[in-house]
């Protein structure tokens, strides 16, 4: 199938007083119709700004690189106007807090409403209706009322939710997902991720889904990117990724998973913390932390290779990792 | 409804601080250098007419009497008459009072009209040349006297180019605003300086929000995120700047009015302080208080409606 997303060489710099930060570092990946794509690592590594990179919503002090091929055209060579008529309507961004995301000041209702406007030609009462109709498919109850409620009404699983009807409310064909389920409790959290397989299906919408949690990955994704230090380590299938992990820190995020039915504690974890952004360890980041590491690891970062079908790896020693196997299973 | 029983409240609110206001100023005139009979009489009066004065304005009773009397007249509109110009005082008050309110109305909006656009442009080109140019020019705004700005005004644009009248305030509406104008620009300078200082740095704060971000994200128009996300939400805190530089600008009416010549309550209360005109003290107090109160009410309100969680 064609790919709706290619990311080529994507970087982002933050230039700040002490220098300059790479926060994503030559990242590429592709993206298909229908296709979810979850994006995992440890805090820090860059997942946030990867993702708000793609629709180029950064700060004044970033900069970026590479190509962004949203459907033909690269989004990072696109004018203002073009940005505003991909953001919001083709592109949708789901954002990590929902706390912070939502306006303090304006009400739920209009909050929806503006992105309604800004990509549809609904009438007002077209308008209204449809909003109605998104907070029940996010499952928030009494909507007319809610509507025109404010964010400190609501509570915290209630904001994600109308922070996700904003995000759905243009129908988009992409919608960057940062741990979309991070603040709901459990029940709530599949509900929302069977929305979000649903409006996949119904919509042929693609994802790009943020998460800690490598379970919710296995039961939702197609495929799956690791990050670290800015990097994409590893991608390939969800079945081919669990089942072979070809880079070490995949392989250690794969057993820190604690194991359902035995007990809760994880099988290994990997050790220390990862590098902060000024201080990168040269050769392949994660050398410091890694078993596997060689002389050639410490001096020469890794190129990214398919090593297998549709699985493509950074690392030296992928053989040796994959000879290892897998710590789930 | 939140708001209309936030607003209920508010009002609610307003009663003791006008008991405090009338004891305030009850006690302060009380204290004033000279007092009110020797000012009627002049200083070589008999003591027998000293003797009637008093008992005619109710000074031989106790203090706790007089105020009785004082809290009574005033809930019933009587503030007593001006002993120099003979007039009711709530009369001189109507006059006059209406000048300043123009006269203060004027210089907020001003201010508003310079403040606002340049702060917006200055934090949108922080630490840029335009930053500090813009930055600069209001930093002498704040620092030159009020009746220095005025001199120089009067001096170049009333005297020299003869576009402003020098003095007093017409007839009519659209008069009284001609004569107002150079008078409100002097005033409205420092107003504006504290309040394009304020939004500047509320707008940096706001700019890089989350729920600006996400706005952004929804791909509505750079005019909706600046005036919606970003201007709402940076005005919160300078609205509240903005009712408490109110009575400040009120003080700075005082000045502005002597320099400009303008018939204002400010010149009235100076004149009256000179001449020992007690009752016109005590009754433009009041009423300077009053509308001090209730243009504190005003900006909370407008807080309220700036801010929903204000009003809970
Ligand atoms: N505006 C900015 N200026 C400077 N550095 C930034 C800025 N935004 C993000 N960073 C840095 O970029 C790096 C990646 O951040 P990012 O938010 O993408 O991490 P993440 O993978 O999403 O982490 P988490 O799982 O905690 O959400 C971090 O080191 C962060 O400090
Ligand atoms: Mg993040």
């Amino acid at each position: 199938m064609r790919a709706v997303l290619d990311v080529r060489n994507l970087t982002t710099r933050f230039s700040t007083p002490t220098g300059a930060l790479v926060a994503v570092n030559d990242v590429s990946f592709s993206l298909r119709e229908r296709e979810i794509l979850g994006l995992v690592g440890e805090s820090g590594s860059g997942k946030s700004v990867t993702l708000r990179s793609l629709i180029r919503l950064l700060p004044s002090i970033a900069s970026q690189s590479g190509e962004v091929i949203w459907q033909g055209h690269d989004i990072l060579k696109m004018s203002p106007k073009e940005v505003r008529a991909v953001r919001g309507g083709q592109i949708s961004m789901i954002f990590q807090e929902p706390t912070t995301a939502l306006n303090p000041v304006l009400p739920i209702g209009l909050q929806i409403d503006e992105n309604l406007r800004a990509h549809t030609t609904l009438s007002h009462r077209e308008r209204l209706n449809r909003a109605r109709e998104l907070m029940d498919l996010v499952g928030i109850p009494e909507a007319a009322r809610r509507l025109a409620e404010y964010p400190h009404q609501f509570s915290g699983g209630m904001k994600q939710r109308a922070m996700i009807a904003i995000a759905l409310a243009s129908n988009p064909r992409l919608l960057l997902a940062d741990e979309p389920t991070t603040a709901l409790d459990v029940t709530i959290q599949d509900q929302i991720l069977k929305l979000i397989l649903d409006l996949r299906d119904e919509l042929a919408m693609s994802v790009i889904f943020v998460t800690h949690d490598l379970g919710v990955v296995a039961a939702t994704c197609d495929r799956m990117a690791v990050m670290y230090a800015g990097r994409i380590v590893e991608t390939g299938t969800i079945a081919d990724v669990f089942a072979r992990p070809m880079h070490a820190y995949t392989r250690g995020l794969l057993g820190s998973v604690p194991r359902v039915g035995t007990e809760r504690s994880p099988l290994m974890s990997i050790e220390g913390t990862p590098p902060g952004l000024s201080s990168i360890p040269r050769g392949c980041a994660f050398h410091p932390r890694c078993d596997f590491a060689t002389n050639v690891c410490r001096v020469s970062q890794p190129v990214t290779e398919t090593v297998e079908p549709e699985h493509d790896v950074a690392c030296h020693n992928s053989l040796a990792v994959l000879e290892a196997g897998s710590p789930v299973q | 409804m939140p708001l209309a029983s936030f607003i209920l409240r508010r009002l609610l609110q307003l009663i003791p601080t006008l008991i405090f206001i009338l004891i305030v100023v009850f006690v302060l005139v009380r204290l004033l250098p000279g007092d009110p009979t020797s000012a009627i009489l002049g200083d070589r009066a008999l003591d027998a007419d000293v003797e009637r004065i008093n008992r005619e304005l109710g000074l031989d009773r106790s203090l706790l009497v007089q105020f009785g009397v004082f809290v009574e007249s005033v809930f019933t509109g009587d503030l007593g008459r001006s002993i120099s110009l003979k007039v009711p005082v709530t009369e001189l008050i109507a006059q006059r009072l209406p000048i300043t309110m123009l006269l203060t109305a004027m210089a907020a909006l001003i201010a508003l009209v310079m403040a606002v656009p340049l702060a917006f442009w200055a934090a949108l080109q922080r630490g840029r040349a335009a930053d500090a140019v813009i930055r600069g020019a209001f930093q002498i705004g704040l620092s030159m006297p009020v009746f220095y700005i005025g001199l120089i005004l009067l001096t170049v644009f009333g005297a020299k180019l003869g576009w402003f009248p020098v003095g007093g305030y017409g007839d009519g509406f659209i008069e009284h605003v001609h004569h107002l104008f150079l008078p409100a620009l002097t005033l409205a300078f420092s107003l504006s300086a504290i309040i394009m200082r304020n939004l500047r740095s509320a707008i940096i704060g706001v700019v890089d929000a989350e729920y600006v971000q996400f706005a952004r994200a929804k791909g509505i128009s750079s005019r909706l995120i600046l005036l919606r996300h970003v201007l709402r939400n940076a005005l919160i805190s300078t609205v509240a700047l903005f009712g408490l530089s109110i009575g400040t600008l009120l003080g700075g009416a005082v000045i502005t009015e002597t320099v400009f010549a303008v018939p204002g309550a400010g010149r009235l209360m100076v004149d009256s302080i000179y001449g020992r005109d007690y009752p016109v003290v005590q009754g433009l107090t009041i009423a300077l208080a009053v509308l001090v109160s209730v243009t504190f009410l005003l900006t909370d309100l407008f807080q309220a409606w700036l801010d929903p969680r204000v009003a809970r």
